[in-house]
């Protein structure tokens, strides 16, 4: 990171950024409260809503029992209601004791009763590993949600997306999952003074590039950026497609990468079986097939449930080395 | 039904045994993590959730239980480990991450399996409450001794997976115990801002069950009450709910400034630390001498500093074996 900051901008870590689009809009919105577990006197389990107790009041920061199924199942009676219920699950592990209640209930209410029932639920979790935190506490699963047709799923890498997506996704009439990498929320990164609510529906270039493309999301994006610096190195000019959201994914940005590099390398901490890294594959095999040199490259998690020791979550998760070799691969062929 | 001399000294021991293995986990868990505390970093990574002062809850009822006894435990395992007798070296080495551990470092200090012993723990709140009903479930449908007993925290008891689980134990009339640590905490939460009754024990009426409440964090009256209840479980009468009322010495888990917390209320809960309080008792009512104590201490901070050793020695586990025990 640079160290001087450039006029109009302010430094901020990833966790800042997100407690700022939550504070604005607790300010903002009469109708917006936060609950989840320990985000009122603990300030959040990653210390995001740290204060905001003290500042906004019981009433709009709840802490609630541990039971995940009947507070997100809260948050949609609520929505439906008239409020504009931010829950925060602790990481997307827990969430799968509210699957029901999002899967079942959030994403089909709306087609369901015919278009007459809004779920306008908003959902922030952790995700992802690297803290060796072992299985149950280091999974990418937002793979599994973007499944679900009914739920919009936004992964914001940048300070810049963690602080807007929050507001964009409140003005949204339905149910948005909103995932926050555990290793993002101390780092740091440059946040225009006028920074406000972006679109949820576009893809970003985060460097531009002509030989091969990376494409990936949430934490995977630094590791991407930092594998394009080392490929530059070895004369290799690698693109880099922040995805920003995984459902709807912007077909239209992934196919002009690949039409312009003709090499593609996706990046992804969930599995490949079935996750989005396949749909990725899939749909650049129906829409872009013919704009390809080479056959689609996947750096994913290991196929195994990330293990705890060091040696083994780094071995499962993946590594920069891996990706430069990926799309070294690519460029230079196999030999 | 009391506690023998002989009982009392082996749940006495097994409480010495825990709480020095937390203080050294405690000490060797911070290596590595100053200046800046980076969960990441140190011997010991990832999150820690120590066990002191809820040792009596341990011992008391796992006094009772046989290895063929199974026992599902949480986030915060390692007393119930070492009241059932798991591994200590083993256990310590997966805490280590290393290759000697229980799961050769796949699963850490939330993911304690030692089927030896028929204990398992999880790091999702309330998990292990329906494997231990189905584990009774076994024992009873292949008319085999052995009960289940699933240990939560009174956290826990607000999860669906609680209710769903006591329901269906006492549907089926199945060999299990439901042991609540109430340690008056669920993170930051306090239990009376997450749960509608003051204790947990009078919800065992809604299930049909036997209810017990057990004050005072006390061994030899935890020890009497698991005893009836596992008793009843053994002679196939069913299910039972005992809620303990427990201390949490440390923080939820390490690195938790614990600002939630009424101001004196750490210092009442050391005043009323069980080990000492047990340590007087055994002086004062079974005629245990400071010279039998002083070995005795001893001899479990030798068993400890062994294990802590032997984890310590071991190698880290190889990257590819981070590939294995795994169908695909
Ligand atoms: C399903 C689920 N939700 C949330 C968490 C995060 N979490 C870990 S421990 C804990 C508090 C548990 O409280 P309690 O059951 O009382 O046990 P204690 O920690 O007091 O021993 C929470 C919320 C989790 N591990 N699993």
């Amino acid at each position: 990171m640079s160290t001087t900051i450039p006029a109009g901008m302010r430094e901020m870590t990833y966790r800042e950024a997100a407690r700022e689009g939550l504070h604005e809009a607790l300010t903002r919105d009469e109708r917006v409260f936060l609950m989840g577990e320990d985000v009122g006197r603990y300030g959040g389990s990653y210390a995001v809503s740290l204060g905001f107790l003290e500042e906004f009041g019981p009433e709009r920061i709840r802490d609630t029992p541990l039971s995940e199924s009947a507070f997100v199942g809260a948050g949609i009676g609520a929505a439906i209601g008239g409020m504009r219920p931010i829950v925060e699950v602790m990481t997307v592990n827990f969430s799968l004791l509210a699957a029901d209640q999002i899967i079942n209930t959030a994403a089909t209410y709306l087609h369901m009763s015919g278009g007459q029932i809004n779920v306008p639920l908003v959902i922030r979790m952790a995700t992802g590993g690297g803290l060796q935190l072992a299985a149950q506490h280091s999974h990418s699963l937002e793979n599994l949600y973007a499944h679900v047709p009914g739920l919009k799923v936004l992964t914001p890498a940048t300070v810049e997306d963690v602080r807007g997506m929050l507001a964009t996704a409140l003005a949204d009439p339905d149910p948005v999952l909103i995932f926050e990498h555990i290793l993002l929320y101390n780092r740091k990164g440059l946040l225009a003074a006028d920074a406000g609510a972006v679109d949820i529906h576009r893809a970003r270039i985060r460097r531009a590039g002509t030989q091969v493309s990376l494409i990936t999301y949430g934490g995977s994006l630094w590791k991407c950026l930092e594998a394009a610096e080392l490929l530059e190195q070895q004369g290799i000019d690698a693109e880099v497609l922040d995805l920003r959201t995984l459902r709807p994914l912007d077909d239209e940005a992934i196919m002009a990468t690949v039409t312009r590099t003709r090499r593609v390398v996706i990046v992804d901490e969930g599995w490949r079986s079935g996750g989005i890294s396949a749909e990725i594959t899939a749909r650049i095999h129906e829409q872009a097939f013919y704009e390809l040199d080479v056959p689609v490259q996947r750096v994913c998690a290991a196929e195994v449930p990330i293990p705890y020791a060091k040696q083994l979550e780094d071995a499962a998760l993946p590594q920069v080395a891996d990706i430069v070799a990926a799309a070294g691969r690519l460029v230079k062929g196999n030999d | 039904m009391k506690p023998s001399k002989e009982q009392q000294l082996w749940m006495y021991e097994q409480m010495l045994v825990s709480r020095y293995f937390e203080e050294s986990i405690e000490k060797i868990y911070m290596e590595g993590k100053s200046p800046a505390f980076n969960m990441a970093n140190g011997p010991i990574p990832g999150e820690m959730h120590l066990s002191n002062g809820q040792e009596p809850c341990a011992v008391g009822v796992c006094a009772h239980l046989e290895p063929s006894d199974i026992v599902t435990s949480t986030h915060r395992p390692h007393h119930v480990a070492i009241a059932k007798g798991v591994d200590l070296d083993r256990m310590a080495a997966e805490i280590f991450g290393k290759k000697t551990g229980l799961s050769g470092g796949r699963g850490g200090h939330m993911h304690i399996f030692d089927p030896k012993v028929n204990f398992s723990c999880s790091g999702i709140i309330a998990q292990g409450m329906g494997p231990a009903v189905g584990a009774a479930l076994s024992r009873q449908m292949q008319r085999k001794a052995g009960i289940a007993v699933a240990f939560l925290g009174e956290g826990a008891a607000n999860q669906g997976a609680f209710h769903e689980s006591l329901n269906l134990a006492a549907v089926w009339k199945l060999p299990v115990v439901f042991v609540i640590e109430d340690n008056a905490w669920g993170i930051s939460v306090a239990k009376s801002a997450s749960t509608a009754i003051e204790r947990n024990d009078q919800r065992a009426a809604a299930y049909g069950m036997p209810g017990h409440f057990v004050p005072g964090n006390d061994p030899l009256a935890i020890y009497e009450v698991a005893g009836e209840a596992i008793q009843r479980a053994r002679r196939g009468e069913g299910p039972t709910l005992i809620e303990i009322e427990t201390y949490r010495l440390a923080g939820h888990f390490m690195g938790d400034a614990e600002g939630y917390r009424p101001q004196g209320e750490k210092d009442a809960l050391f005043a009323r630390d069980p080990i000492p309080k047990l340590r007087e008792h055994l002086k004062a009512s079974e005629g245990w001498s400071d010279a039998e104590d002083a070995a005795l201490v001893e001899r479990s901070r030798a068993r400890v500093d062994a294990a802590i050793a032997f984890a310590r020695d071991s190698a880290y586990p190889d990257p590819e074996e981070a590939l294995d025990k795994v169908f695909v």
